[in-house]
C-alpha cells in the first residue's frame, strides 16, 4: 500500500471503530446505537438550521487550533489558548458596546482588539521564555487561570456588578439576517469567514516567507537555527504572538458572532484546550486544522440532538464523542498496523 | 498483490458504508413519521405539552431545575401525558447551548417552552422575537415580549425566615451563607437571610460567600469547610448544585463526630434527602422552598386553558405562598417556629419590607 492511501484510510478506519465502540456502549446502557447515530447524524447536517449552527461551532474550534498548531511549528507548546481566547473574547465585546462608529470601521477595530488582546496574553509567555528560560508550558497554564479572573473582574466593574457586557453594537456584530434567515433562526454568522482567512493567512506565513522559514526552522531544531544566523529568542516570542492573536480572534467570534456579549464564566470554556486536540488531529498544518476543527466542532454540535430525538442521557453521548475522538486521534496505531500489514504481503 | 489487497480493503470499506448508509436512511424516516402521526394524534386529543430547556446546573442540581422539571412531571401527570413527546427537558451544558435546546424544542412543537433561570433571558428574547407563535416562560428574569411570561419571586422573604430560623438556632452566634454567582437573584436570598437573622440578633455574625458558580459541589464544600472550622454552625446555601458540597461537608463532620453541632439550610427544594447522615440522623436544618414547581403547574395549567399571561410578570412571595420553609421534622423546636411564623405574618402584612440587596 502508498503512503497516500494509508493516509486516507487511517482516518477513515479510526472513525469506523470509533463509531462501533460508541455503538457498543450504547448497546450495553440500553440504547439503540443505530437511532443513537441517527440522532447524531441529523443534529449535524439535518436541516440549514442544524448545519449553521454546526458551522458556528466549528469556527472557535478553527481559530483555537490554529493557534496550538502555529506555536507547535515553531516548537512550543501553547497551552494557553484558553486564556488568550477570553481576553480577547472580553475585548471585542468591549470594542463593541463601548464605542459607536461605522460597521466598516466597528467591525475590524473589535476584531483587532481581540487579535491585539490574545496576542499580549500570549506575548507574556513567549517573553519569559525568551528572555529567562521560563517553560511556555507552565507560563501558560497559570496566565489562563489569571485571564479567567481578571475577565471574570474586568466584567463585573464594567456592568455594575452584574454578570455580563452590554449587548454589542449592530456596526460591531458579526451576524447577519441574511444568514440567520438563510439557516432558519440559527446563529451562523460570518466568523467563518475570518477563520478561513486565518487559515490561508497561517498557510502564507509559513510557506511564502522568509520569517515564516525561520520559524519553523527553529521548530525543527533551535540549535542548528541559531548556527544558521537566526535570532531563536526573537522568533519565539513572534510565534507566542502570533498564536495569541488567532486565539484572540476565536474569542471575537463568540463575542460578536455567538453571543453578542461577554459574561461572567465560573470556569473555563473549553475551547483552547480542545483547540490542542484539534491541533494534533490536522497534524498541525492549516488546513488539517480545519478537518480536525469540522470533526469537534460537529461532533460537540450534533451531540446536543443525542438526548433531544433518542433519549440517551448526556453522559453516555459524552462518553461516546469521547471515544470517537480517542479513535481519531490514535489513528498512529493504525498506522502502524497497515504498514506491517503490506510489509508482510510484500515478504511473501 | 498490493493492487489487489488495496482493492479488498476499498471495497469493504464502500459496502459497510453502503449497509450502514442505507439501514439509517430507513430508521431516518420512520421515527420522523412517528413524531408526525404522535403530534397530529395529540392535536387532536388537544394535549397541551410542555418541555423546559435547564441552565448549566442541570436538571439533578437538587434544587432549582429539578424543581422546575418536579413540576413538569407533575402537570403531565395530571394530564396523562407521557414523558417524550408530552412533556421532557433539555439539558444544557454550556451557555452556547440555550439558544439551541429552545429552538430544538420548537421543532418538536411543544406548545409551552420554560427557560429555568434568570442566565436563559437572552436566549429567550432572542428566540421567542422570532418565534412570534410559540409561548414561553422565563424564570427568574424579566422579558417584555408578548409571548413570553415571566416569573419571579420574592427570594428575600422566604430568606429572611430561613435568617430568623438560623439565628434562633445557632449555639456559636456564627451563621454562614453560601451563594453561587453574586447576581441580583442570590442576592435577594442573602439580603432576606442577614435581614432576618439580624432581626432576631443583632449582634450575630453572619460570613458570607459567594463561591462564583452554582455547579462546582468542590467549591462548595471547601467553602463549608472554612465556614465551619472557624465557628459556624449554620450555613444557609442558595448555590444550586454547588450547595451539593455543602451538604457533603455538614455530613461528614456529622459522621466523624455524632455531636457535632452542624446544620445546613437547603434551598429551592426540600433538601431533606440530601442532609441524611443515616436514618437518625440528618443535618438539614429546612429549607428555604422556592415554590418554581408549583409555579410551573400553575403557568402549565393557565396557558392550557387559553389563559397565558403573555407579557405579564407574575410575582410569588410569601402571600402567594410562592416561597416558605420546609418542615424542619423536628429539627426546630415548637418555640422557634412560633418566632418564625410570627415574623411570617409581619412580612405577609406588609409590615416589614425585606431589602433585595444587603446595605453595604
Amino acid at each position: 500500500m502508498s503512503n497516500r492511501v494509508i493516509n486516507i484510510l487511517v482516518p477513515i478506519i479510526s472513525i469506523i471503530i470509533g463509531l462501533i465502540v460508541g455503538a457498543i456502549v450504547m448497546v450495553v446502557s440500553g440504547y439503540d446505537p443505530v437511532q443513537g447515530y441517527m440522532a447524531l447524524w441529523t443534529g449535524i447536517f439535518g436541516d440549514s438550521y442544524s448545519i449553521g449552527n454546526t458551522i458556528r461551532q466549528i469556527t472557535p474550534y478553527i481559530l483555537a487550533g490554529l493557534a496550538v498548531a502555529f506555536a507547535f511549528r515553531t516548537g512550543l507548546f501553547n497551552i494557553g489558548v484558553e486564556g488568550q481566547l477570553i481576553l480577547g473574547w472580553l475585548a471585542a465585546a468591549w470594542v463593541g458596546y463601548a464605542f459607536e462608529l461605522p460597521k466598516v470601521i466597528h467591525l475590524p477595530l473589535a476584531l483587532l482588539a481581540a487579535a491585539a488582546a490574545g496576542a499580549f496574553w500570549a506575548f507574556i509567555a513567549g517573553f519569559l521564555k525568551a528572555k529567562f528560560k521560563v517553560h511556555e508550558v507552565i507560563a501558560t497554564i497559570m496566565l489562563n487561570y489569571t485571564a479567567l479572573y481578571i475577565a471574570n473582574a474586568v466584567i463585573s466593574k464594567l456592568s455594575d456588578g452584574g454578570f455580563k457586557t452590554e449587548r454589542i453594537h449592530e456596526s460591531a456584530s458579526l451576524r447577519s439576517p441574511f444568514l440567520r434567515e438563510l439557516t432558519d433562526n440559527s446563529s451562523l454568522h460570518y466568523g467563518i469567514i475570518v477563520a478561513l482567512l486565518m487559515v490561508v493567512v497561517m498557510w502564507f506565513i509559513l510557506e511564502k516567507t522568509t520569517r515564516g522559514y525561520e520559524l519553523k526552522a527553529v521548530g525543527f531544531n533551535k540549535n542548528a537555527a541559531e548556527y544558521a544566523g537566526m535570532s531563536v529568542n526573537k522568533n519565539i516570542i513572534l510565534a507566542m504572538t502570533i498564536s495569541g492573536m488567532f486565539a484572540g480572534l476565536g474569542g471575537a467570534m463568540e463575542a460578536l458572532g455567538t453571543f453578542q456579549n461577554a459574561s461572567i464564566k465560573p470556569g473555563f470554556t473549553g475551547i483552547g484546550f480542545d483547540g490542542i486536540a484539534v491541533a494534533l488531529l490536522g497534524a498541525n498544518t492549516p488546513l488539517g486544522v480545519v478537518f480536525g476543527a469540522s470533526l469537534f466542532g460537529s461532533l460537540k454540535y450534533g451531540a446536543l440532538n443525542m438526548p433531544n430525538a433518542a433519549g440517551i442521557p448526556e453522559e453516555i453521548v459524552s462518553i461516546i464523542i469521547a471515544l470517537i475522538i480517542f479513535f481519531v486521534a490514535s489513528g498512529y496505531i493504525i498506522r502502524v498496523g497497515l504498514q506491517k500489514l503490506s510489509k508482510k504481503k510484500e515478504g511473501q | 498483490m498490493k493492487k489487489r489487497k488495496f482493492g479488498l480493503v476499498l471495497t469493504s470499506v464502500l459496502a459497510a458504508s453502503a449497509i450502514l448508509g442505507a439501514c439509517g436512511a430507513k430508521d431516518e424516516e420512520k421515527p420522523a413519521k412517528e413524531n408526525e402521526n404522535a403530534t397530529s394524534g395529540e392535536n387532536n386529543k388537544e394535549a397541551f405539552t410542555v418541555a423546559m430547556v435547564t441552565d448549566t446546573g442541570g436538571v439533578d442540581d437538587k434544587s432549582f431545575n429539578q424543581s422546575a422539571w418536579e413540576g413538569l412531571e407533575a402537570y403531565g401527570k395530571e394530564h396523562g401525558l407521557k414523558q417524550g413527546d408530552g412533556f421532557d427537558y433539555l439539558q444544557s451544558k454550556t451557555d452556547a447551548d440555550y439558544e439551541t435546546n429552545l429552538n430544538l424544542l420548537i421543532r418538536r412543537d411543544f406548545n409551552l417552552i420554560y427557560g429555568i433561570g434568570y442566565l436563559l433571558k437572552d436566549a429567550v428574547e432572542a428566540v421567542a422575537t422570532e418565534n412570534p407563535d410559540n409561548q414561553f416562560v422565563i424564570v427568574d428574569e424579566e422579558v417584555a415580549a408578548d409571548n413570553v411570561a415571566s416569573v419571579k419571586f420574592k427570594e428575600q422573604e422566604g430568606a429572611f425566615l430561613a435568617g430568623v430560623a438560623a439565628a434562633k438556632m445557632s449555639k456559636t452566634g456564627k451563621i454562614g451563607f453560601v451563594g453561587g454567582m453574586d447576581i441580583p437573584v442570590i442576592n435577594r436570598f442573602q439580603a432576606g437571610f442577614v435581614e432576618g437573622a439580624k432581626a432576631v440578633n443583632p449582634d450575630i455574625e453572619i460570613q458570607q460567600k459567594y463561591t462564583g458558580a452554582f455547579d462546582k459541589a468542590d467549591l462548595g464544600k471547601i467553602t463549608a469547610n472554612s465556614m465551619y472550622s472557624s465557628g459556624v454552625d449554620i450555613i444557609f446555601h442558595a448555590a444550586g448544585a454547588t450547595g451539593k458540597g455543602v451538604f457533603s461537608e455538614a455530613k461528614e463532620r456529622k459522621k466523624k463526630d455524632p455531636n457535632a453541632n452542624v446544620w445546613v439550610i437547603g434551598v429551592d427544594a426540600d433538601q431533606y434527602e440530601e442532609g441524611k447522615v443515616d436514618d437518625k440522623t440528618n443535618v438539614t436544618l429546612t429549607s428555604m422552598l422556592k415554590g418554581v414547581n408549583s409555579a410551573v403547574i400553575d403557568i402549565s395549567n393557565k396557558a392550557k386553558n387559553g389563559e397565558f399571561p403573555g407579557g405579564q410578570t407574575l410575582t410569588y412571595g410569601l402571600a402567594e405562598d410562592g416561597v416558605k420553609l420546609a418542615d424542619s421534622r423536628g429539627a426546630i423546636p415548637a418555640e422557634v417556629q412560633t418566632v418564625i411564623d410570627e415574623y411570617k405574618e409581619k412580612i405577609v402584612k406588609g409590615e416589614i419590607k425585606v431589602p433585595e440587596k444587603v446595605e453595604k
